[in-house]
């Protein structure tokens, strides 16, 4: 599993390095970024920039994640290719979660909302 | 290696094994074939997504427990876009019938929030003419998706 981490700005950055976020690694997915998680900072960006493909078991990956996070954290999604984009826009699982265009935009967007 | 065969109809079939990493290489073989068919990135992005789910459904629930049972997967493309069929001889559909996919609700508390249930919501969202029958023991379930369309539309 290729999950790059990294802290900045009391934030911590999981990059997925892979390009494929499907059924064939949706639990092992879950199980490391719980790992990459684990007592780090309440704000975790994950950075999906990298994934061009994602189907409902890697959605279901991602909405799993956000529950098992501690609950002074929050998942934040960053760098949505189209074809990720649009699982989120079609279960509308977007409405439930903050996404930022890339990661600039992720640090950016706190540095205006503070 | 799963060998995908160019039928004289101008089909293309591949058969694998119903295991995650299978349908993962069979969908690479069959989007490397459709490259041939000029199609937009969004007609592919949907194409891949509808079989993948349409795939995953088969090894996760038909051949639940069975990962030796084998899968297959027919595309005809034609002017109204591809005719999809897939086979298998794993556990019928729950009551005989494809899952309707309601659209999951997510008007909960977070730690309600569904983890599954997504991959028949897109399949009903993005195919058309979806048909599911048992036969002689058999799955076989059929769908259309669409190209050539700017955006799909909402149901």
């Amino acid at each position: 599993m290729k999950l790059q981490t990294e802290t900045r700005d009391n934030t911590l950055v999981v990059t997925a390095m892979m390009d494929r976020l499907d059924a064939a690694i949706a639990i092992q997915f879950k199980d490391e970024m719980g790992l990459a998680c684990n007592g780090g900072p309440a704000r975790v960006v994950l950075d999906l920039s990298n994934v061009d493909f994602l189907d409902s078991s890697g959605l279901g990956a991602v909405v799993a994640v956000m529950k098992l996070l501690t609950p002074d954290q929050q998942l934040e999604l960053a760098g949505m290719t189209p074809n990720v984009e649009k699982v989120f826009r079609l279960t509308r699982m977007d409405s439930i979660m903050t996404i930022h265009k890339d990661l600039i935009a992720a640090f950016d967007d706190i540095a205006q909302a503070s | 290696m799963p060998q995908l065969l160019n039928l004289k109809n101008n089909s293309f079939r591949i058969t694998f094994p119903g295991q995650p990493i299978a349908v993962r290489s069979a969908l690479a073989r069959m989007m490397e074939q459709l490259n041939g068919l000029d199609l937009s990135s969004h007609d592919r992005g949907v194409i891949e997504l509808v079989l993948a789910e349409a795939m995953n459904n088969i090894v996760e629930h038909a051949y639940f427990g069975n990962p030796d049972g084998m899968v297959e997967l027919q595309i005809t493309p034609t002017d109204s876009g591809l005719i999809c069929h897939l086979r298998d001889d794993g556990k019928p559909m729950p009551e005989g019938k494809a899952p309707k996919g309601d659209r999951a609700l997510l008007d909960c508390e977070m730690e309600d929030l569904p983890e599954g249930g997504f991959g028949w919501f897109l399949i009903r969202d993005l195919a058309y003419e979806l048909n599911y029958t048992r036969v002689s023991g058999k799955n076989l379930l059929s769908f259309r998706i669409a190209v050539g369309q700017q955006e799909t539309r909402e149901k």
